[in-house]
């Protein structure tokens, strides 16, 4: 366990990319199997302990400290790992577990045996270890190290006999401790191959797109297409049909009315919607499906799932990948002819001669229902992760009002122990309502402001929470207004991000929760 | 006997001895003021009158905050002001601290400013004096504040200017006392090598050296110098700045108690991140309180919620003063 702690703390302190490649590479190289596998499976988030939660370390964090310093403690520090490895009662000294009998403890002890097991190492480890330790049990370790740099650190090993894209493509098939990787990486095995398993394949993702970006580009080179409103999939038909999201996971079991479809050998590409007599229904409602894993009959009928097609990646065992996109869409196109799917269609391409009328096309975006429009280079091959140049998203504009900060949290991560966390809203007659909550688009110097700006207005505490002045507004933007029951007010915003401070509006003339309810789709003037 | 809390009372500019007419380190420009120590959320510019160890005025000045008039008392020496005998004790937390211990109508009140248990070799060593009421500090009161001895970070310091021979450590540390502390600890470790100042350090470690602190030798650092192997200290705000940067490949380290918590080491961008604190942490909290044995103790400013609940515990009426204008960190 010390060697995995150690990694993790430098890890974290670590500055740059190239030193944190440098530090995994060197751990990779020098930690024996399985402990090297495993820290690999806990960086890339594939180690999953299904009795060990983070409920088991609240209950221990319950039996070994006080319920009110441990409540004030986490919320000063933001993370329960650390929390509990810095105030457990004892010091520690370095008899630790090894990583591999951590793990196999955590996986094969049972649930009732569980506390007893977790509370001797917590004893018996230093704080650094304690916090490596705790961290195995709730996932994410936030330690600015990713899936996709310890696979980059892993081609770097290999000296050049394999590429971070070989690694990708034959990842989701491996399970920890990936031996047969580290062999094949080292040159002492085969690539280990997944014969006539179903793999899920990176797709490959859009750049947002900046001014300078498209003033930059020649629109001869590209192809345009509506960007939809739902959630990326891919599709894989055959025998065994699957539904995978953007991530990898497995989302077929939620989808039967998808997967049913998929008898044709393919790897597709595509969004997932909820259509209604060939409309396209609110993201709201793909929203009621997601994480269902069996849905009813009565939540099928309602939310009738579709797909719509941009992509092809295989087609029955060719690999069009390299193929140019336009030679891809003429294999979706023919392929589609003839498989003919129900529940599916093709995303339409967009003519269009200039730049000027895809402006105003994605002017009426918002209008219809859209969400913007995507250019994709109409050369360009299928090159998984975010290459940059090939692919664009180019999103309506935002909508923004002024809210009102009512309560403020501290955050998480980087934001930890700082009040960043602002839930906000808006008039409704003389009260406030809360519409939204967000953490995101401030800036650190916003940050340090908004924090101190918390402390010196509080006017009550609910546990964690800050009930603040109403008195400082902030411009939101965000992507489109919902119903919901999230917030008392009965609207919640999508996608919120704080566009700035506006010091110099007094809070009477922030926005009203009928002009935010107007910006509903459907009830709009 | 007349209860502390029916003669010191809290006031817009801070915490207001009533008999005395005095204040105690007032945020903002009052006529009269006890101070307990140089910080400048503490020792604020443009009191009229102001009472304090010589080392505390002797920083005021260094720092053009000084009063229009003052009075240096020594630890241990009592004045009399309106009835209320004012004796100022040790605080262990920089050069000159000083706890405000107040006498009168036959109760006892200590104000003890910022302070610490562990020792420093820049100052004296926090005197524990029993009193009814114990006004105290709360920046640490935390469970997880244990703070690690400050010899073993002072050692992971030169550790790791070991390792990295070819790069320099720069050390973002407060102007007054953390700075002179570290190089302190630096010498009584071993480190005899010039050790390397921020402009903004300069003026304060004279002043130690002045008053009587072995420092060693110190250098400015020149325009454009390289200072690999070297040790150089600097004030935060410039540890992460364009400043850091000249002196090429820098490794980023920080010396204050908040280091403990990673989330909070990783905002300020730094890369070794020591844990030393001129401030009690919660163990040291705690034994205070007992060795003090007030039944009543006071919270100022930091994390009040936790130490009251703790005090509660230990049969302790503890109280927020909330006190405003106090520096959230050190």
């Amino acid at each position: 366990m010390i060697p995995f702690a150690n990694l993790l703390e430098r890890l974290l302190f670590s500055p740059g990319r190239n030193a944190k490649l440098a530090l995994l590479r060197r751990y990779f190289e020098t930690v024996p199997d399985p402990d090297r596998g495993l820290a690999l499976a806990a960086i890339a988030g594939t180690l999953d302990f299904p009795a060990a939660k983070p409920a088991l370390i609240r209950e221990l964090a319950a039996r070994r400290t006080d319920p009110e310093l441990f409540a004030l403690s986490y919320d000063y520090v933001g993370d329960l790992a650390e929390t509990v490895a810095l105030m457990w009662p004892t010091e520690g000294d370095d008899t630790a577990p090894s990583l591999s009998d951590v793990v196999s403890g955590l996986r094969d002890t049972p649930k009732s045996g569980l506390p007893a097991l977790v509370e001797s190492w917590l004893d018996a480890c230093t704080p650094a270890v304690r916090f490596a330790l705790l961290k195995l049990i709730t996932g994410g370790l936030r330690v600015g190290a990713t899936a996709r740099l310890a696979k980059l650190a892993l081609a770097r090993m290999s000296e050049g006999r394999v590429d971070d894209a070989e690694i990708e493509e034959i990842w989701h098939a491996l399970a920890p401790p990936y031996e047969p990787l580290f062999a094949w990486l080292e040159g002492k095995g085969p690539r280990p191959d997944p014969p006539g398993r179903p793999v899920f394949r990176p797709p490959m993702l859009a750049n947002p797109i900046e001014e300078p970006d498209l003033a930059a580009l020649d629109p001869a080179d590209y192809v345009a297409e509506w960007k939809w409103d739902g959630i990326r999939v891919q599709l894989l038909g055959g025998a065994e049909p699957r539904l995978f999201s953007r991530a990898g996971e497995d989302m077929s079991a939620s989808f039967p009315d998808i997967v049913a479809n998929l008898a044709h050998p393919a790897v597709l590409d595509g969004e997932l919607l909820v259509m209604r007599e060939g409309e396209v229904a609110p993201f709201a409602d793909v929203q009621q499906r997601l994480n269902r894993k069996a849905p009813t009959r009565a939540m099928l009928e309602r939310f009738p799932a579709h797909v719509r097609l941009y992509d092809m990646l295989f087609e029955e065992a060719e690999d069009l990948r390299a193929l140019p996109f336009t030679a891809r869409r003429r294999r979706l196109e023919a392929w589609f002819a003839r498989a003919a799917p129900a529940r599916a269609d093709l995303s339409p391409t967009i003519g269009f001669t200039g730049l000027d009328q895809l402006r105003g096309l994605r002017a009426g975006a918002r209008e219809a229902g859209i969400e913007g429009l995507m250019l994709k280079r109409a050369d360009s091959p299928y090159v998984a992760g975010r290459p940059r140049g090939l692919w664009w998203k180019w999103k309506r504009d935002p909508l923004a009002i002024d809210a009102v900060v009512m309560y403020a949290q501290r955050g998480h991560g980087r934001r930890s122990s700082f009040y960043s966390d602002f839930t906000f809203g808006v008039w409704d007659g003389e009260a406030l309502v809360p519409v939204g909550k967000t953490y995101s688009g401030i800036s650190d110097r916003e940050l340090a402001f908004l924090d101190n700006w918390v402390r010196h207005h509080t006017v009550a505490r609910f546990g964690p929470v800050r009930e603040v002045e109403k008195s400082l507004v902030l411009e939101i933007e965000f992507d489109g207004a919902q119903r919901s029951t999230r917030h008392r007010s009965g609207v919640a915003l999508r996608f919120p991000r704080i566009a700035r401070l506006r010091h110099e509006k007094p809070a009477a003339e922030a926005d009203t929760l009928a002009n935010v309810t107007r910006l509903i789709p459907g009830e709009g003037p | 006997m007349a209860h502390p809390s029916t003669w010191l009372t809290t006031r817009p500019a801070g915490l207001y001895c009533e008999p005395g007419g005095f204040y105690l380190d007032p945020h903002s420009p009052v006529a009269k003021a006890v101070v307990t120590h140089g910080h400048s959320d503490h020792a604020r510019p443009g009191h009229g009158a102001v009472l304090a160890t010589a080392e505390t005025l002797a920083v005021m000045h260094a720092r053009n905050a000084a009063p229009a008039s003052e009075r240096a008392i020594r630890y241990g020496e009592t004045l009399s002001v309106n009835g209320v005998a004012i004796t100022l004790q040790p605080a262990g937390h920089v050069l000159g601290s000083a706890q405000i211990v107040l006498e009168h109508a036959g109760s006892r009140a200590v104000v003890s400013g910022d302070y610490k248990r562990a020792t420093d070799p820049t100052c004296a060593r926090f005197i524990p004096v029993p009193c009814d009421v114990f006004i105290t500090e709360a920046t640490f009161a935390l469970p997880v504040f244990r703070h690690p001895p400050a010899a073993a970070e002072i050692a992971r310091l030169l550790a790791s200017v070991a390792l990295f021979p070819e790069r320099t450590h720069v050390v973002g540390c407060y102007a007054l006392g953390k700075a002179q502390r570290l190089i302190a600890l630096l010498r009584q470790a071993g480190w005899d090598r010039p050790i390397f100042l921020h402009g903004a350090l300069q003026t304060l470690c004279d002043l130690y050296v002045e008053l009587g602190i072995e420092l060693g030798e110190l250098r400015p650092v020149a325009a454009g110098s390289g200072l690999a192997g070297e040790i150089v200290l600097a004030p935060p705000s410039a540890i992460a700045d364009r400043w850091a940067r000249r002196l090429g490949d820098p490794v980023v380290c920080a010396a204050s108690g908040l280091m403990l918590v990673r989330q909070r080491a990783k905002q300020g961008g730094v890369e070794l991140p020591l844990v030393i604190s001129d401030h009690a942490d919660w163990p040291e909290l705690l034994s205070t309180a007992d060795d003090v044995a007030a039944p009543e103790i006071w919270v100022t400013h930091g994390r009040e919620d936790a130490l009251i609940h703790a005090l509660g515990q230990r049969g302790i009426r503890g109280r927020a003063l909330r006190l405003v204008g106090r520096d959230e960190e050190e």
